[in-house]
């Protein structure tokens, strides 16, 4: 929980892991894997938060506790795995991993899983195996990733669908689609959205949060989301640029209020890339410069609540504090836009 | 003789497909020899995990471009620090082509021209709602930019930009074409060019955004500070 001047915020952090990315867990690629997040994590972060890249590779139990839940203001976090077992050979954070933690802190994590759908039939029974065993409501899928001879797949295949049926069956309803900044070997037009487009018209029961806000198609992600009530936004890697590029930020805020609207925007760290603290006090600080303000108004305590964790607390079925004030939903689409006559 | 300028000005000719940037602007140049009828380039891209198929469009690109430069008859271009080094390296020195370089895995299909085809529009329409922005902050009107021809657009560097992307899309650059056209070359009706080019700032945005996310990786990669934000 945050308070700022006499607002209270409930903080879902949206996406976080518990990685090993240390040397005793990685390959060559995995190296390299973990040299591009830290980059990620140097570009962005203000100096006082930065790690050295030993503490990266590899940080604590305490580590995460600490800067999620002590000091970081966060109420819940959400795991988000991501496995990349050809890069680190006990896997970069894998639900398995992600679990120890969760089990120990039930309160304070959510624990999602992931599928691959081309692991077939034998990947399906594994998937309901996993389910039984962990519980959980969402998932984080890659459509990028390499896979022996494949280069990556669609949501619109006929095992993804099959995939996607069985979540429906076990309850598993919420589907996080990494479309973003690369996280392996990707080519073609692997950030595509068009498949998200699809699936979100057929599957109108499960929620498809397009994590990275689609970045860098932000435009391709904007446009599905118009058309789609069932697809959001999770602001991992939007996020940061809020202390290094704000008027980018105000910008990329700015256009998701007006094409999706503030009841589908979800806040997110990317913990260990980068550190809630600081996200969320710039975030409750924040405000979209004036010579903006007339393209995208402005951001109120309520917009800020919803996107900080009301939003997500819906999708997950998380109980807020009473002294929370929860809004009605907005009405979609915003009501700045461009300017019509001479600026 | 050959000279460093002439090879950098060849070079500048080549651009980021995503982020609509001269490689040579976006530092993507980490080393330049030019001998005696040669030359060798290395290019280092903002991470290791850059897409593939763009890295070997600029990897590609830049090797017309220095083959275009006159007394160059050996050009290589070698990427650094790149998961797929190996294969792009090994493919353009074999003239392999794309699905050449990657033959390990399975057939695509992949149309890289048709992937570069989709960043020329994005190109064009954002350079297109830049010009359109300054316009409008120039004291002209929606109604106004709709009804005007090419002739009637003030002469200026983003003018510039613009037409060259309008060229390379194939379409009408001549004065008496309609300013505000969609990719396809279609003139854009007077009441839908609000929303269009609502839907094309969320283009540029992205673009910019992305540039400058990657020059900030770079830079962090390279051990030099953050270049300052760009007035958006």
């Amino acid at each position: 929980m945050y308070e700022k001047d006499g607002e209270k915020y409930y903080v879902v952090d949206g996406h976080v892991h518990f990685w090993n990315a240390g040397p005793d867990n990685y390959n060559k690629y995995g190296k390299m894997f973990i040299d591009c997040f830290y980059g990620y994590h140097s570009a962005l972060s203000p100096e006082e938060y930065l790690w050295d890249e030993e503490k990266f590779g590899k940080y604590s139990e305490e580590d995460m506790m600490h800067d999620l839940f002590e000091i970081g203001y966060v109420d819940k976090a959400i795991f988000q795995p991501t496995y990349l077992l050809d890069f680190f050979p006990n896997g970069f954070n894998t639900t398995a991993q992600d679990a120890v933690l969760a089990e120990k802190h039930p309160d304070k994590f959510i624990l999602n899983s992931s599928f691959e759908p081309r692991l077939g039939e034998q990947g399906l029974a594994e998937f309901e195996e996993k389910h039984k065993k962990y519980g959980f409501k969402g998932v984080k899928l890659y459509t990028a990733e390499w896979h022996e001879d494949s280069k990556g797949w669609k949501l619109t295949d006929d095992w993804s669908r099959r995939y996607l049926e069985k979540c429906l069956e076990l309850g598993v309803k919420n589907i996080h689609v990494h479309k973003g900044p690369t996280i392996r070997p990707l080519n073609k037009d692997a950030f595509n959205v068009d498949d998200v487009d699809h699936v979100a018209t057929e599957f109108t029961d499960l929620n498809f949060i397009v994590e990275h806000v689609g970045l860098p198609r932000l435009e391709d992600f904007c446009w599905i989301g118009v058309q789609e009530p069932n697809v959001y936004g999770g602001l991992a890697v939007a996020m940061p640029f809020i202390y290094s590029r704000p008027r980018y930020f105000a910008q990329i805020i700015g256009e998701l209020l007006y094409w999706l609207d503030e009841d589908r925007i979800l806040f997110a760290s990317d913990y260990a890339i980068w550190q809630p603290k600081w996200l969320v006090e710039m975030f409750v600080d924040f405000q979209i410069p004036e010579d903006m303000q007339g393209e995208y108004g402005t951001l109120t305590p309520d917009i800020k609540r919803k996107i900080l964790g009301l939003n997500a607390a819906k999708l997950y079925d998380i109980e807020v504090p009473s002294e929370i004030p929860q809004e009605a939903p907005a009405m979609a689409g915003g009501e700045t836009g461009y300017p019509e006559r001479p600026l | 003789m050959i000279t460093e300028a002439s090879v950098l000005d060849a070079l500048s000719g080549v651009r980021d497909p995503e982020l609509d940037e001269p490689i040579t602007d976006l530092k993507f140049i980490s080393d330049l020899r030019v001998g005696d009828g040669a030359v060798d380039v290395r290019l280092r891209l903002p991470t290791p995990f850059c897409a593939p198929n763009f890295a070997y469009l600029m990897a590609h690109d830049a090797r017309e471009a220095l083959l275009s430069v006159p007394g160059v008859h050996k050009a290589t271009v070698i990427l650094d620090d790149h998961h797929t080094a190996d294969e792009i390296n090994t493919g353009m020195a074999g003239g392999l082509g794309f699905e050449g370089t990657f033959s390990s895995f399975e057939e695509t299909g992949e149309d890289l021209d048709g992937l570069r085809d989709i960043f020329r529009r994005k190109a064009f329409v954002s350079r297109q709602e830049k010009l359109c922005r300054a316009m409008l902050a120039d004291g002209h009107s929606s109604h106004e930019l709709a009804n005007m021809s090419l002739r009637e657009v003030r002469g200026s560097e983003v003018k510039d930009k613009y037409l060259s992307r309008r060229r390379e899309l194939g379409l009408d650059v001549s004065d008496d074409a309609p300013f505000v056209v969609d990719p396809d070359g279609r003139q854009v009706p007077e009441e839908a060019v609000v929303q269009h080019l609502r839907f094309a700032r969320v283009t540029r945005l992205s673009i910019e955004a992305n540039a400058g996310f990657c020059r900030g990786v770079l830079a962090a990669r390279n051990g030099i500070s953050d270049p300052e934000e760009e007035s958006a």
